[in-house]
């Protein structure tokens, strides 16, 4: 087995050891709740930690892989979330939870999904700093919309309004389902860390394997060089669109795994501050290192947790990681620094720095 | 009558967007850099006349000197640690750390001062300037709106004038303008682009002072969105462009006022961030900006 | 038929004429030089050929097919392949890979395949680095296969650079100063490449070199561009005594 896995092929090596330490992750959580060791604010984060990690990994398919920033991703969460939630508050009584938990998720990708059409079709026109700020404004768009939104059903059928509930003209045994800013009250939690970690799973053997594709590739060219990725026949506006939308679905994914783990959901929860939460992940983990994103993402969510006095400070410390890991890692003079260093300390002399390609 | 009210209010607002969006264009221009943090500033700025007009009663003058003064420091500071060792990184790179900035002070504010508003005394009325009335009472303008109008217009002016008819103005042209040639031709790169911060850490200082005395709550996310807004106002006006910001910002300002008033208070930001997106679709250049062609 | 005939080619640039007037044709199998002193158009025809820019006048027709302002992506498809006188390699990603993405339109799965690894995923990538293996074998490059593109010596990546380029399997391949920054040795072992490229996969080479023991060495047929207009074409030995080419280089009249 361990001879096996020392003559594989570097990148299925390493997507290995990634699907590894989330199933040994999982497995040490399991028994070491089973024996009552964990304690009950570790046991609430256990889903807010995996929807983290499939934020974390869907945004670094379009800032790692397709090269672009999106700090726009907590609108598709947002609009994943209230779709599945939706959907379960509708049907969670009458079909039985296996059918209306996977119905949830599946709708909430979908309709991010969608939401990702619209949004990347306008959006991937553009690129660099007018691209992230636009990615910006839609998921401001998408709060704004859902704060304002009121929606209600009675015997005449769906009724909604962007005003207030009174104009939603709902009769009086009709039933409102998203009461503008105070969102969707009463879900009943669907949520666990089975279930998370099963999305964590379908994730990543989606992601990495779409990495690792024909498209993949042409995603990767495109972020490297995009007048050289047309002239290999690419059609750039498809494999950004790709990337863009398969990033948002997964989103909805993780917002309809959030969405179902508490009684209440309010479309403020999934604000700018959100999405820059989502990018510090990325950006710790490693740009385009999807293991990173799933360390970082469970790290920086466990931690303000475990260390309480850090709470205060999460925000502060997050801020103080993007810019220390930018200059640390993006800086050419520290770059050159840190050859020089390494090269110092390096017992093999002279031979290139020979960095593996996942 | 109404109208006319909502309009004069939006075109004040708008030119504090201006103001901001002076800082952003120029930076953009110069650095090629969306300097995130830049509201941020605005934010601190306000801070300190806060405490310096508010809490120690200084003279309003005074302490928006003060305070441009400190927002100076503060921006040239900002760009020297953070910025300039990712001059030659990718724009991806810097984007993520003028976030991280922007964060930072946002922070830095929240643990010095508290997240709780505080309650913004307007340096206008306390330099004692009153409100207009004008058709015997029907419309009233507020002294804040005339003093930021005039303000912004005079900057404005001034700054066109610096830009076009001084030394340091003439090598931040030709640093935006190509970088590489501008260094072979002697100008001073970093000291021009250190200038450009100063310079438009200032006005944000200055928008600053007229953003909290016309709307009188101040937060560390006090910054923030105005500071997101004036990027749109830029971009809407061409990005780079000295009168394009001018431009962008009023009619940003005015746009969100009137849809404030007669669409939805709640959607008005959305209604903003709708115009930001069209323009960019359809004229990614700005009204005033130019097209920068790639080299194959 | 020849495989490209262009016709009274011309782009303006707002006011500035770049190229005006440019007919050419060439054979199948052909190797063909574009030369000229700096600024005088070629990488301009390069980009036009290749679709990134829309000529404003002017025919380009490939193999019996117009071409004329048709995207990139449509051009390749059509079988013309191109190097950039700048190399843009895709730096992050491995040589292998490289070659790969060339081969984007050639071996094709769609990405339900990629993403469950349908049965065809397998067998495609397979034959894919097969034919990408036998490509970088051909430019010595196969010892590097797994390296990062950005992590070869330059002249090697000027070297990927074709290779990629041959892997969209083209006609036509367009090589824009192949031999830019290459000792002596380098060149002259690139001239060996470039021939046996020809004859090993019979397509028509049309390059851009300042190298003109390069050029004179292995083109078939020449055309001199000078301010955007051909001042001449014809073989080695007739460019080579041409007055005019002779003036446009001395930057006489």
């Amino acid at each position: 087995m361990l001879s096996r896995l020392k003559t594989m092929k570097k990148t299925t090596r390493s997507n290995l050891i990634t699907f590894g330490i989330v199933i040994v992750f999982y497995l040490v959580v399991q028994i070491l709740s089973g024996a009552g060791l964990t304690t009950r604010s570790f046991e609430g984060q256990l889903v807010p930690i995996c929807a983290y990690v499939v934020l974390a990994i869907s945004l670094n398919l379009t800032v790692g892989f397709l090269g672009e920033l999106s700090l726009g991703h907590a609108g598709f969460m947002s609009v994943g979330a209230f779709s599945g939630v939706l959907l379960w508050t509708l049907v969670g009584d009458s079909l039985p939870a296996f059918v209306a938990i996977p119905l949830a998720f599946i709708v909430g990708g979908i309709v991010a999904g969608i939401f990702g059409v619209i949004v990347g079709v306008p959006v991937l026109r553009l690129s660099g700093d007018y691209l992230a700020i636009v990615t910006l404004a839609f998921g401001e768009i998408i709060k704004n919309i859902i704060n304002a939104l009121y929606l209600g059903v009675d015997e005449n059928g769906v009724h909604f309004s962007l005003t207030d509930a009174n104009s939603m003209g709902l009769s009086a045994d009709g039933e409102t389902l998203i009461n503008g800013a105070m969102g969707i009250t009463g879900i009943k939690k669907a949520s666990t860390f089975t279930i998370g970690f099963v999305l964590i799973l379908i994730t990543l053997i989606v992601i990495l394997n779409l990495i690792n594709s024909r498209t993949g590739r042409a995603i990767m060219a495109i972020r490297d060089n995009e007048i050289a990725a047309q002239s290999v026949g690419i059609n750039l506006t498809r494999f950004k669109l790709t990337a863009f939308v398969v990033s948002a679905v997964f989103a909805g994914f993780a917002g309809v795994l959030y969405g179902l783990n508490y009684s209440s959901l309010v479309a403020s929860r999934f604000d700018y501050n959100t999405s820059i939460q989502i990018l510090v992940f990325v950006v710790l983990g490693g740009i385009g290192s999807i293991r990173g994103s799933i360390i970082a993402a469970a790290l920086l969510t466990v931690l303000p947790e475990v260390l309480r006095g850090l709470q205060d400070y999460r925000m502060l410390i997050y801020a103080i990681v993007l810019i220390v890991v930018m200059i640390f890692n993006q800086s050419p003079q520290i770059i050159a620094w840190r050859k020089r260093i390494i090269g110092r300390f390096s017992s093999k002399k002279g031979e290139p720095e020979k960095k593996e390609v996942a | 009558m109404q109208f006319l009210s909502y309009l004069i209010s939006g075109i004040s607002l708008g030119s504090v967007y201006a103001l901001i969006a002076l800082g952003y264009t120029m930076v953009y221009g110069i650095a090629k850099m969306l300097n995130f943090a830049h509201g941020d500033i605005i934010m601190i700025g306000s801070y300190v006349i806060f405490f310096a007009f508010g809490g120690f009663g200084w003279n309003p003058i005074l302490s928006v000197v003060v305070s441009m003064v400190v927002c100076t420091i503060l921006g040239t500071v900002i760009e020297r640690v953070a910025y300039r060792p990712l001059r030659e990184a990718p724009s991806l790179a810097v984007l993520i750390t003028a976030i991280g900035v922007s964060y930072l002070l946002q922070q830095v504010a929240q643990l010095m001062w508290s997240p709780d508003p505080k309650s913004f005394q307007s340096i206008v009325a306390g330099a004692g300037l009153k409100p207009l009335e004008l058709f015997g009472g029907k419309l009233t303008i507020s002294a804040e709106a005339i003093v930021t109008i005039i303000a912004c217009v005079v900057i404005m002016v001034a700054l066109t004038a610096f830009v076009n008819h001084t030394v340091p103005g003439h090598a931040m042209l030709a640093v935006s303008e190509d970088r590489g040639a501008a260094q072979l031709m002697g100008v001073n790169v970093n000291a021009t682009i250190a200038l450009t911060f100063a310079i438009g850490s200032a006005l944000a200082a200055v928008a600053g002072a007229l953003l909290c005395s016309s709307y009188p709550t101040l937060s560390p996310t006090t910054g923030a969105m105005p500071g997101i807004k004036a990027f749109v106002a830029a971009v809407f006006g061409g990005i780079g462009s000295i009168p394009g910001a001018f431009l962008g910002g009023v009619l940003l300002g005015v746009i969100e006022n009137l849809s404030k008033a007669y669409i939805s208070t709640q959607l008005s930001d959305a209604i903003v961030f709708l115009v930001l997106i069209v323009v960019l679709v359809v004229k990614p250049t700005g009204l005033l900006g130019k097209k920068i062609n790639v080299k194959v | 038929m020849a495989l490209l005939e262009v016709s009274n080619l011309g782009i303006a640039f707002g006011g500035l004429q770049a190229v005006s007037q440019l007919d050419m044709t060439i054979e199948k199998g052909h190797l063909y030089g574009l030369i000229g002193p700096n600024g005088a158009g070629k990488t301009t025809v390069f980009n036009m050929l290749t679709g990134v820019y829309r000529p404003t006048e002017g025919n380009i027709v490939l193999d019996g097919q117009d071409i004329t302002g048709k995207t990139p992506e449509a051009i390749s498809k059509a079988g013309i392949a191109r190097t950039f006188q700048n190399i843009r390699l895709f730096d992050e990603m491995s040589v292998l890979d490289n070659v790969k993405v060339g081969m984007h339109n050639q071996v094709q799965y769609g990405l339900w395949t990629g993403i469950l690894r349908l049965p065809a995923y397998r067998e495609k990538e397979h034959e894919m680095n097969r034919k990408a293996h036998a490509l970088l074998k051909i430019f010595d490059l196969d010892g590097e296969a797994n390296l990062k593109a950005s992590q070869l010596p330059y002249g090697k990546q000027r070297k990927l650079e074709i290779a990629r380029a041959l892997a969209t399997n083209p006609k036509l391949l367009l090589l824009d100063e192949p031999a830019a920054g290459m000792n002596p040795n380098e060149t002259a072992e690139l001239m060996n490449t470039v021939r046996s490229v020809r004859d090993q996969f019979g397509i028509a080479i049309l390059l851009i070199e300042h190298d003109m023991n390069f050029v004179m060495g292995i083109c078939e047929e020449i055309t001199v561009l000078d301010y955007g207009r051909v001042i001449a074409h014809g073989d080695g030995k007739s460019i080579r005594n041409n007055p005019k080419v002779i003036a446009a280089y001395l930057g006489g009249d």
